[in-house]
């Protein structure tokens, strides 16, 4: 290469040398050399789509410079190969059939607790699918929790809870950690794991370990019990109970003031943990944010203002909220990320959003099909005013099932969404569905299937035609056979039945002898497919020594035609040890029977040598 | 997007072509070594050669498989201004367990005078027909009327386009609506003969193709053209690879009465014009559902097209030559990036930057320090926003992340 190149310069400074009084063509000189450079510097690159991936390679369509001797194989979506999302994929398959199947005529106040049930569904999926996972993606999934607890109506202020609880597990990993050490009121961790709990809302287990503080101070013991009384009547929300939303606003009011009472006459002074805890009730801002770590996150920060601040809060308000905690959490330093401004558009009920968000920050499909679908379902997104809300639906499903399809065995789970795509479903799997590779019998019959439940023609009778022709070129005559019936090709069954013919011919003996003994009715598929048929019904009848009905049977082969040209003198030395049997004898010398053979022979005897004819 | 893995194709020199079979479980290469090689698919994804051998006695262009309908067949074309058919045939069993197989050239097709630079089997609806087209402006049409005698193969239409032919692409539509049709491009130089791009039409009634359209807009050199899966629709979707890529929408005009035997007339319509390879582009093609198409040109880079269902259409990707990502474009992305504005859309014909802002599922990387969500993020590279206008980045060596890294020979600086 670098020989090329250095020869290719000498070259031309010669040339140049040569030219340089010929200053009118210098011009076209430089545009060659640029043109030079240009192609040894250029590289190209050749693609090629498959299924899942491109290929692609360095050429060069100038036919200029170096090749390239890679091909490189490109993925787009790798998620799919992920075991445990495909188990999210494959649990989250059935609710979302199951969504499907929910009747449009139903009465909607009759749907909602069934939509509710199927976002239910969902969410437990994704938590046990988050358990699998590494806390690392858990999150991200415990994201799509928090938004998908926006499309149930419902006790805002429980679910957050329910969702910062899930997704901060860690502290439950800490507290064993404490418990289980020599001394856990010692331990380094004690306090965080209380001020976690508060934070949590997690008041009872909060109580129990502040109890074994209290237990080894008698002293203090007096504050921790008014600690204790504190976490115990605070009033939480019972969505069951008679209590209305105002009985309760007025005891949760009671109750925060009687907590600010003990922070300004300084009760917990003595103690600074427990001074925090009890700024922290009051809604203490500051203190909270003191505690950043044990937040993590704003949303975090979020719900523990809410809850010790206003645990009434209407989804509504919640915008204002969610905007001014993650301002006052994040330092100016950090700007937001993707996942951020996700959830406070989900804060912010904009659905459309979120999902535009998220289908540019996630890099599959899965949330934001299954969500859309939800969505669309429970007619939210027209309520948004968005009128096309039925074809980004459909445009996200096919998105996320076209994914589906390019991997080995989840491409069946696709099928169902395309069923539910009502405008291109239907042309989308039938382009999918006859890449899917036939590599066995068993994964062609299986696919077969889909395409036959739908009606799907043409996709069937392709598939038959490729085994067929496969089965033909690897010799496997009665596979060839039976798929060529299948595909319902006359001119290839032709062509094999002319082939086993041929092979009885060399040989005396058929194969697949079932297959060819039980045709039936697919015989008459093609005129050399019934004569094989026949003939074989006709061997095992002479096998049978049913002598009359076999040569009833040769006989109206010989009559009807259908036999090749090239077989009649088979037939016809065939006829031969019949016309010795004595029954078969009274039968052919019957007058009208008679005519027919005779036909037959000297119609045969004309084509066939003339020592063949001797012979006969 | 990453790199699965790569495969060295150890031909001797430029490679020109790369084929899936229908399955994508096969591959075929061709180059100017003047062989082909057949590369199958394992279990475990390794890609293995299986058949390599001298198809031609100059450059091979173009490789391109029958579908599996008529059984393992391939079709090349060459500088030597041949085509050729080849086919599998199973051979002896101990070359099967060596992972061998055996082709055997079924036909050449010596009608051409000059180059063929394109061959492409057409739509299996029509029986096993095979179309080439040369340097020297004629497109072939050729036809095995027996399928299970691959040998015989007549010419049965030659089209003289007058212009020199670089590509064809037959229009996949299989609906009765539509006759079968073809459409040609050319990569002659001379602007003054406008209209690169001419569409033919078979006439059932003269049993002639004849040409139905010429796209007058076209006027520079195309280097590609590629029409899309039909998807049921009554028009149909062409792609170009010229001086820009340009997406056409042919919609079938109503015949004024149903017996009159001329060509369809089409309404022309540009759906797409982008122009960010900043020059020559020399591929298109689309996937299998005509929801992406890629482009390649002398950028260096194959860029990826996707329509929203609004049908705007944005680049949400960009690879290069070694199959990574340019400043990680990836994942769909923009594809609903105009979602909400509906109202507010200009008509966009050209589409030029699309930054897209990625984020990656969470993978088992290790954190990034100090992020809050550290956990969450891929490597940093991998969420820059693709700038296409910044020239700065292209030249930034890429960073990749590989499942499987060759060994790459080292490569000469070529800056300098």
């Amino acid at each position: 290469y670098f020989m090329l190149k250095h020869d290719a310069i000498t070259f031309l400074a010669c040339f140049l040398n040569i030219l340089h009084h010929h200053m009118s063509l210098m011009a076209s000189v430089l545009t060659f050399f640029g043109t030079y450079c240009v192609g040894l510097k250029q590289k190209h690159v050749g693609f090629e789509w498959g299924p899942g991936d491109i290929l692609v390679y360095e050429t060069n369509f100038k036919l200029q410079g170096p090749g390239f001797p890679f091909v490189h194989v490109v993925r787009k979506d790798e998620d799919i190969y992920s075991p445990i999302l495909r188990k999210l994929f494959n649990e989250s398959h059935h609710i979302f059939v199951g969504l499907q199947n929910i009747k449009d005529d139903m009465p909607s106040k009759n749907k909602k607790p069934q939509f509710v049930s199927v976002s239910k569904n969902y969410r437990s999926v994704i938590r046990a699918c988050m358990e699998e996972l590494q806390q690392v993606a858990g999150m991200c999934l415990s994201c799509y929790c928090v938004i998908l607890f926006f499309v149930e109506a419902g006790i805002l202020l429980l679910h957050l809870l329910d969702w910062v609880r899930l997704h901060k597990a860690d502290v439950d990993e800490k507290v064993r950690e404490v418990l289980q050490s020599e001394s856990p009121t010692h331990h380094h961790a004690y306090w965080e794991v209380v001020i976690s709990f508060v934070l949590q809302g997690r008041m009872d287990e909060a109580r129990q370990i502040l109890m074994k503080q209290a237990n080894l101070q008698p002293a203090s013991r007096p504050i921790y019990q008014l600690m204790d009384s504190l976490l115990q009547k605070m009033p939480i929300f019972n969505p069951g109970s008679t209590q209305t939303l105002t009985e309760f606003d007025v005891k949760w009011r009671h109750w925060h003031e009687e907590c600010d009472r003990y922070l300004q006459d300084n009760s917990f002074a003595s103690n600074r943990h427990l001074e925090t805890i009890c700024k922290i009730l009051v809604g203490d801002e500051d203190t909270m944010l003191e505690h950043k770590e044990l937040l993590g996150t704003w949303y975090h920060f979020l719900v523990s203002r809410l809850l010790f601040f206003h645990p009434t809060v209407k989804p509504s308000e919640l915008h204002y909220y969610a905007q001014s905690s993650m301002d006052m959490f994040l330092d100016s330093r950090s700007a937001p990320e993707p996942l951020d401004s996700i959830l406070l558009a989900a804060f912010e009920f904009d659905l459309h959003q979120v999902i535009k968000d998220c289908s540019i920050a996630l890099n599959n499909w899965w949330f934001v099909a299954h969500l859309t679908d939800l969505l669309d379902h429970c007619k939210l997104l027209q309520s948004h005013n968005l009128h096309f809300g039925s074809n980004l639906r459909e445009f996200l499903v096919l998105e996320y099932a076209s994914g589906l399809f390019s991997h080995h065995s989840l491409w069946q789970l696709a099928v169902d969404y395309f069923d539910h795509c009502p405008e291109f479903g239907r042309v989308y799997l039938e382009l999918q569905i006859e890449r899917v590779p036939l590599e066995t019998e068993r994964k062609a019959l299986k696919v077969l299937r889909i395409c036959e439940q739908r009606q799907m023609n043409e996709q069937v009778r392709s598939i038959c035609k490729i085994m067929a022709k496969r089965a033909l070129s690897n010799n496997r005559l009665g596979s060839a056979l039976s798929w060529s019936i299948r595909a319902k090709d006359a001119a290839f069954a032709t062509l094999i039945s002319e082939r086993f013919l041929q092979d009885y011919c060399t040989r005396g003996s058929f194969s697949d002898l079932d297959l060819i003994d039980n045709l039936g009715p697919a015989m008459l598929l093609s005129d050399r497919l019934t004569f094989l048929g026949k003939y074989r019904e006709f061997h095992r009848l002479y096998g049978e020594m049913r002598f009359t009905e076999a040569a009833k049977l040769l006989l109206s082969l010989m009559t009807a035609k259908i036999a090749p040209r090239s077989f009649w003198m088979t037939l016809l030395t065939d006829a031969l040890p019949l016309l010795e049997q004595k029954e078969v004898n009274t039968y052919v010398h019957n007058a009208e029977l008679q005519r027919p053979i005779y036909n037959c022979f000297s119609h045969g005897t004309n084509t066939v040598e003339h020592t063949a004819e001797e012979e006969v | 997007m990453f790199v699965a893995r790569s495969i060295a194709a150890d031909h001797k020199d430029l490679i020109h072509d790369v084929s899936y079979d229908f399955h994508g479980r096969r591959m075929a290469t061709c180059s100017s070594d003047q062989s082909v090689k057949v590369w199958d698919k394992s279990d475990n994804g390794e890609w293995h050669c299986t058949a390599s051998w001298k198809t031609h006695s100059g450059s091979v262009w173009r490789v391109t498989w029958a579908h599996p309908e008529f059984g393992q067949v391939l079709a090349s074309c060459s500088f030597d201004r041949t085509a050729a058919v080849w086919e599998e045939i199973v051979g002896e069993s101990n070359d099967k367990q060596r992972g061998l197989s055996h082709w055997i050239k079924r036909t050449t097709l010596v009608d051409s005078r000059t180059s063929v630079t394109d061959v492409k089997f057409a739509p299996k609806h029509m029986g096993l027909v095979l179309a080439t087209c040369s340097a020297d402006g004629v497109v072939r049409i050729y036809e095995a009327p027996d399928v299970m005698n691959l040998s015989q193969w007549s010419l049965q239409h030659e089209i003289s386009c007058k212009l020199s032919c670089s590509c064809i692409s037959w229009n996949p539509s299989s609906s009765r609506a539509h006759p079968p049709m073809i459409a040609v491009g050319s990569d002659d130089n001379n602007v003054t003969y406008s209209g690169k791009v001419q569409i033919y039409e078979y006439n059932e009634n003269t049993r002639k193709y004849a040409k139905a359209e010429t796209l007058m807009t076209v006027t520079d050199p195309v280097h590609d053209i590629a029409f899309a899966p039909n998807l049921g629709r009554s028009f149909h979707v062409l792609a170009i690879a010229t001086k820009d890529v340009r997406i056409f929408k042919l919609i079938p005009l109503r015949r004024e009465n149903a017996t009159s035997s001329g060509p369809t007339k089409f309404e022309v319509q540009v759906m797409a014009q982008f122009d960010s390879h900043n020059s020559q582009v020399w591929r298109v093609s689309w996937n299998i559902t005509s929801t992406l198409l890629a482009s390649s040109g002398d950028d260096g880079c194959v860029r990826l097209w996707k329509a929203n269902y609004m049908d705007n259409w944005k680049c949400t990707g960009i690879l290069r030559g070694d199959g990574s990502p340019v400043n990680g474009s990836s994942g769909q992305g923009t594809a609903l990036s105009a979602v909400g504005s509906a109202g507010a859309q200009s008509q966009n014909s050209v589409v030029g930057a699309a930054s897209a802002g990625r984020y990656f599922f969470p993978h088992l990387d290790p954190p990034r320090a100090g992020s809050r969500l550290a956990l969450l993020l891929p490597p940093p590279s991998l969420i820059e926003p693709t700038c296409e206008t910044d020239h700065t980045h292209a030249h930034q060596p890429p960073q990749i992340r590989r499942r499987y890294t060759p060994a790459l020979p080292t490569q000469p600086a070529e800056h300098d």
